[in-house]
């Protein structure tokens, strides 16, 4: 099983991001700002980083980076994120892992 | 009678030929005048009575004896000399200053209308008009082409903008069907979409422009925020003007307020992280070895990301305005739209009436 798919089905909330990649920065701004403190991995941090973009790609992904899984399934980049927020869908997916003071 | 005529034939010499420097030195004031209105019966005279005054001088010199002889007798006359000869410098210096000040104002003219060429030239376009400018500056011919297509694109879009707006106004007045008005608020959110995606395609050519916001008024630039106005600010202009709402509206409404002000945020501070990080680049390595050194090239990679917060934020403003149309009805969208565009319109107006206001003297 490639590292991408493990840890999408390990975690309920998975940021994949670049420690330079500031459009990362903001989703986990977002994140913050909703009380979810979601799984990140830093693929410029990973020595299979190069791997796991290409695996990314695969899975449907435009770019690699910043790539959100809730519940093991792809919700997508930013702009899919942002959509899902405004339109109310994205608070109710991350019910489950939002912190107790929520 | 002495007369050493070889003594006198300097004086005599600068006597006559004096006038004629003279002359030569207002020729010169007139030539850097350029359209100087001094009439030539103007330079005859004065250069007659420079004429006379010299020749008066220099036969003073020539019969320095006679002048002796005088003296004693008439010492009135050296004082009502002197007084003339007052009189006629002070005249000349009045004559200068004037021609002086005429140059000025000839000068000035012609500033005016330089600045008033170049505002033209520059409102035409940068590929228009400032082609040497562009040049210098070093920006590329597609790029002036790609602002160049916008700017005559956004043109239209106003006008087509104004279009709907007052067909909306009357619509609103007129009490037309619910389905006419449908297809009025439709075209009218289409028209917005249809602006991000001019701007996404300007956006590739020069990411600056679109920051700049140059092709807005003053006002509308003054709110402008990564290109654009503010999701949450247009929610703050929409919302009052579409009461009554229902109580689901109500909360459907706060949550997008809500959801939309959290996503602004987010992209506000991404954009804060990004400027840290070209500044970080830029200032990085040793300072003193020139402009074109690697921190240059590098910053320009982590610069590329700004095209993308620019699209992120226009893609914040399209769902923000799908989302409310999904929340009200036809009518309210449509009271909605007109607010919009007529908020705009003000700012617009704002611009104008801040450029024209007026200023004291400086």
């Amino acid at each position: 099983m490639d590292k991408v798919t493990r840890l999408v089905s390990e975690n309920g909330l998975v940021l994949f991001s670049k420690s330079s990649c500031c459009l990362c920065y903001a989703l986990k701004i977002l994140f913050q700002e909703v009380g979810v403190t979601p799984t990140v991995h830093e693929l410029d941090q990973d020595p299979e980083g190069r791997e796991m973009e290409r695996a990314l790609m695969r899975l449907g992904c435009n770019v690699p980076v910043p790539a959100v899984f809730i519940g093991g399934k792809l919700v997508g980049s930013t702009n899919e994120v942002m959509s899902l927020h405004l339109s109310g869908g994205l608070i109710p997916l991350l019910r489950p892992y939002q912190s107790i003071s929520n | 009678m002495d007369f050493p005529s070889t003594q006198f034939v300097p004086s005599r010499t600068m006597g006559t030929y004096e006038p004629i420097h003279q002359i030569g030195m207002w020729g010169e004031n007139f030539k850097s005048i350029g359209n100087a209105n001094i009439s030539a019966s103007v330079i005859v005279d004065v250069a007659n009575k420079l004429e006379n005054e010299s020749e008066t001088t220099s036969h003073e010199m020539l019969t320095p004896s006679s002048k002796h002889d005088q003296e004693a007798s008439k010492p009135f006359d050296k004082v009502q000399r002197r007084l003339a000869q007052n009189r006629e410098a002070a005249r000349k210096s009045r004559l200068r200053k004037k021609a002086y000040v005429q140059q000025l104002e000839n000068s000035r003219l012609k500033l005016i209308q330089l600045e008033q060429e170049l505002e033209h030239a520059r409102q035409q376009g940068p590929y228009v008009g400032g082609g040497l400018e562009a040049g210098l500056l070093g920006i590329s011919r597609a790029v002036n082409s790609g602002i160049a297509a916008f700017e005559m694109k956004y043109e239209r879009w106003m006008e087509e903008q104004n279009k709907n707006m007052c067909e909306l106004r009357s619509a609103l007045n007129a009490q037309i069907s619910d389905i006419e008005l449908r297809i009025l608020v439709e075209s009218g959110m289409s028209h917005y979409f249809e602006l991000f995606r001019l701007k996404s395609i300007v956006a590739k050519a020069d990411v600056f422009y679109v920051m700049s916001g140059t092709w807005k008024t003053s006002a509308e630039r003054f709110f402008s925020w990564i290109g654009g106005f503010r999701p949450s600010e247009l929610l703050k202009v929409l919302v009052p003007q579409i009461d009554p709402l229902t109580d689901q509206q109500i909360f459907e409404v706060c949550n997008l307020k809500q959801s939309c002000q959290q996503a602004e945020d987010a992209l506000s501070q991404g954009m804060e992280k990004l400027q840290e990080t070209v500044s970080a680049t830029l200032a990085s390595g040793q300072m003193g070895q020139g402009t074109y050194v690697p921190q240059v090239a590098m910053a320009m990679e982590k610069l590329e990301a700004l095209v993308c917060f620019v699209n992120q934020a226009d893609h914040l403003r399209q769902e923000t305005l799908q989302q409310m149309s999904y929340i009200l009805t036809t009518r309210q969208s449509a009271r909605g739209l007109l607010a919009l565009g007529e908020y705009t319109q003000r700012l617009q107006a704002l611009s104008t009436l801040w450029a024209n206001r007026p200023r004291e003297p400086a």
